[in-house]
């Protein structure tokens, strides 16, 4: 039966099972908009493609399905590039569908004309240009194919606006066939057995786990694996929620703002596991003094990460959930008694200067609050983040317990990031609680997508880190600029007016004691809720690797008097 | 030090913009690339010449970033490897008629060919190794040089021989890890 390019396209989206797009009309993607009335596929009207973006990528990351965003040509899809980067650097399954001119207009500047596909080769994993209907079915499978399998990330699809009119016989492609492009799944075993023989010889071994422990799917079999050999977990920023914190193994996150004890653990080490990460530099610091002492073993899926930053002993190329499933019956049990308490001083001496354990100075502390969100949600909610301070603030004092709930911006750092993605995290799992945390600078880069909320109902709540501050960069010119203050200073608008203008309840919180009754508040109420937190103005995240430093060189917080 | 590599990519438009793009952002330096149809009509073939700074080390990065690239399908480095290289140029001479003898004797020294004759100037088509072809140029050079086009190495192994696959993860990838060095096994 012959169909249009656009219904084939939403043909192949139904097949693929996407129940939910975020997209943008425009003159380019007409035909797909009109297609778009015959599906059962729900469309999201986003109020910037930035923040369709962001919000399939965070549909993405919740559910650990492939996000759908959509743009029109020129503008419409310049606009997601910075989503589109972000989830590049996050290794997110994400298609995006542009909409492009006409395929006899290319080259030649027609309105709302830009090279998409030229843009965006650096930041996607794969992406298409379709000239003609008949290339549509096998393109789209493909990019589904690609986007989830080996390591993730976003593929886009430029579509010509003549191969959305028209028609074509539709045959749905059975089996994707790629003549390259075929993901590593098993490390060989003589290499498995190397990695034995290290395991065994090891006496200060320590695990970093990465976003691939999640993205993998591989929890379990790194639970067995940590406890069999005990050995501790230290995460990146992107690997929390992959190993229970609360487990007596788990050091926590490792880096820039780190914990003292797991840095120090890193760097006495003497073998690595470092399961699904990619020794960024921020987890690194300097790259001459990184864990010296230590053998390192490097479980990855994508072969151009080994060796990249960190000269490894042995790499066991493969998907992570096999390699490490593998490892586990292969290994001997081990106790580890002596490295564990040497890493538990370091741990209790970190203690006594962390803000946690300050007494209540009638100043509103993040890490307090973070930590008072974290004790009213049980510890279960989906968090979305901005960058910056209140990141790093979360991403140490919400304790997670469970994948696949954490979805910030690690690799790529994108302000605006939290509040499109805890929509898009919604629409992946509607019965969970999810909150959105933000500064006063990151939430007004895409505030305007609180009407998105508001228009789908969206049941997110978003709490704003108001300190007047672009707070990081401060930190960074307080530390390391001698305190002159460039372009940090930030005078926001009345944001409980700002959402009261959308018809979002929302507070204001000053002190630590209207914390608990507000969060419960917002808790209370279904659809979106604001809570600005006034909270104070110049603190600085601690512990704290200075750029380039080595990484047991940190500024640590004073500790109080 | 430079390496030549040999990759199968996929016949399709825009393939040699992304193995450009991809060597341009992981500021790889290409000394030559080559890109022409195989037997089979699906694949072309490139031939690169990368200067690799850090030996084996980049050569490594080079593999495992191409890759990433949906549309390559094999990557060989054939820089050790027993292989026949080739490079052809074009090299336009000056010559009134009373050198072209001169020229034509030259050209028969490197078994190179005299393919247009202009009142005042000749082509030589020369074809060799690269060493050859500099060898060329430089005796052509002292007649004067007006125009010159190369076409960049071509590779090929010879006999059964294959050039090195230094995946991790794959069987025989050809790595000698650092570990086994240091007997940390033994």
């Amino acid at each position: 039966m012959k169909k249009t390019g656009a219904e084939i396209m939403w043909e192949c989206l139904v097949r693929e099972g996407v129940e939910v797009v975020f997209g943008y009309p425009g003159g380019a993607n007409m035909p797909i908009y009109d297609a778009m009335l015959n599906y059962p596929i729900h469309h999201v009207l986003v109020r910037h493609e930035q923040g369709g973006a962001h919000m399939a990528d965070g549909y993405a990351r919740a559910s650990g399905r492939v996000g759908v965003a959509m743009g029109t040509s020129g503008p419409g899809a310049t606009n997601l590039v910075t989503g589109i980067a972000t989830a590049m650097m996050d290794s997110s399954p994400v298609v995006f569908i542009t909409g492009q001119v006409a395929a006899h207009l290319i080259g030649g500047d027609a309105f709302q004309e830009i090279d998409v596909t030229g843009i965006t080769l650096p930041i996607t994993k794969h992406n298409y240009l379709v000239t003609r209907a008949d290339e549509i079915a096998e393109v789209v499978r493909e990019a589904f194919y690609i986007a989830r399998s080996g390591r993730p990330g976003p593929v886009l699809i430029d579509i010509c606006k003549n191969a959305q009119i028209e028609q074509t016989e539709f045959i749905y492609p059975e089996e994707v066939k790629l003549l390259g492009y075929q993901p590593p799944a098993r490390a060989p075993q003589a290499d498995l057995e190397k990695a034995v023989r290290l395991i065994e010889k090891a006496k200060r071994p320590v695990i970093l786990c990465g976003h691939g422990v999640i993205v993998s799917g591989a929890e379990e079999a790194l639970l067995h694996f940590a406890t069999k050999t005990q050995t501790p977990v230290a995460s990146t920023l992107l690997g929390l929620g992959a190993f229970p914190a609360s487990h007596p193994l788990a050091l926590g996150m490792m880096g820039m703002h780190g914990e003292a004890h797991t840095n120090l653990a890193i760097q006495n080490s003497d073998l690595i596991l470092a399961f699904g990460m990619r020794f960024d530099d921020r987890v690194t610091g300097n790259l001459k003094t990184y864990a010296p002492k230590a053998r390192k073993i490097h479980v990855e899926i994508d072969p151009s990460e080994v060796h990249k930053n960190v000269h490894v002993d042995l790499p066991l190329v493969g998907d992570l959930k096999n390699v490490v499933s593998d490892l586990v019956p292969m290994v001997d049990e081990y106790d580890h008694d002596e490295w564990l308490n040497e890493i538990n001083g370091w741990k209790y001496e970190a203690d006594e200067r962390s803000i946690m354990n300050w007494p209540e100075d009638g100043k509103l502390y993040v890490a307090h609050l973070i930590h008072d969100l974290w004790k009213a949600t049980g510890g279960g909610a989906i968090i979305t983040t901005d960058v910056g301070q209140h990141q790093m603030w979360t991403a140490q004092y919400y304790a997670l317990e469970k994948p696949n709930r954490w979805i910030t911006s690690g690799g790529s750092g994108t302000m605006g990031f939290g509040l499109p993605s805890a929509i898009g995290a919604w629409f992946a799992n509607k019965d969970q609680e999810i909150w959105a945390i933000a500064g006063d600078g990151g939430f007004q880069m895409t505030a305007a997508e609180l009407t998105t909320a508001v228009q789908e109902g969206a049941n997110v709540k978003v709490a704003i880190m108001n300190n007047n501050f672009l707070g990081m960069v401060r930190q960074w010119q307080e530390f390391f600029f001698e305190k002159r203050y460039s372009a940090v200073n930030m005078v926001s608008p009345d944001f409980v007016k700002l959402a009261d203008a959308h018809g979002v309840p929302a507070r204001r919180v000053t002190t630590r004691e209207e914390v608990d009754e507000a969060i419960q508040w917002a808790r209370s109420i279904a659809g979106p809720v604001v809570l600005e937190f006034r909270v104070e103005k110049e603190d600085a995240v601690y512990p704290m690797v200075p750029a380039g430093a080595s990484l047991d060189q940190m500024l640590r917080r004073p500790v109080k008097q | 030090m430079q390496y030549t590599f040999i990759a199968l990519v996929e016949n399709k438009p825009g393939v040699l913009n992304r193995v450009a793009s991809l060597f341009r952002r992981r500021n790889f330096n290409i000394e030559s690339l080559a890109v022409g149809r195989t037997e089979k009509p699906e694949v072309s073939r490139m031939t690169m010449v990368v200067d690799c700074p850090n030996g084996d080390v980049d050569a490594h990065k080079i593999e495992a970033n191409l890759y990433k690239l949906v549309n390559v399908i094999d990557v060989q480095d054939v820089s050790r490897q027993p292989s026949v290289t080739r490079d052809m140029a074009l090299i336009k001479v000056k010559a009134a008629p009373e050198k072209r003898a001169e020229v034509n004797s030259l050209a028969s020294i490197f078994r190179a060919r005299i393919v247009d004759v202009a009142t005042d100037s000749v082509i030589v088509e020369v074809t060799g190794t690269e060493e050859k072809i500099e060898g060329m140029v430089e005796l052509l050079r002292p007649l004067g040089i007006m125009e010159m086009v190369r076409t960049g190495q071509i590779a090929m192994t010879r006999g059964a021989n294959a050039g090195i696959r230094r995946m991790p993860g794959m069987e025989d990838n050809g790595y000698e890890y650092d570990l086994e060095a240091a007997e940390i096994l033994s």
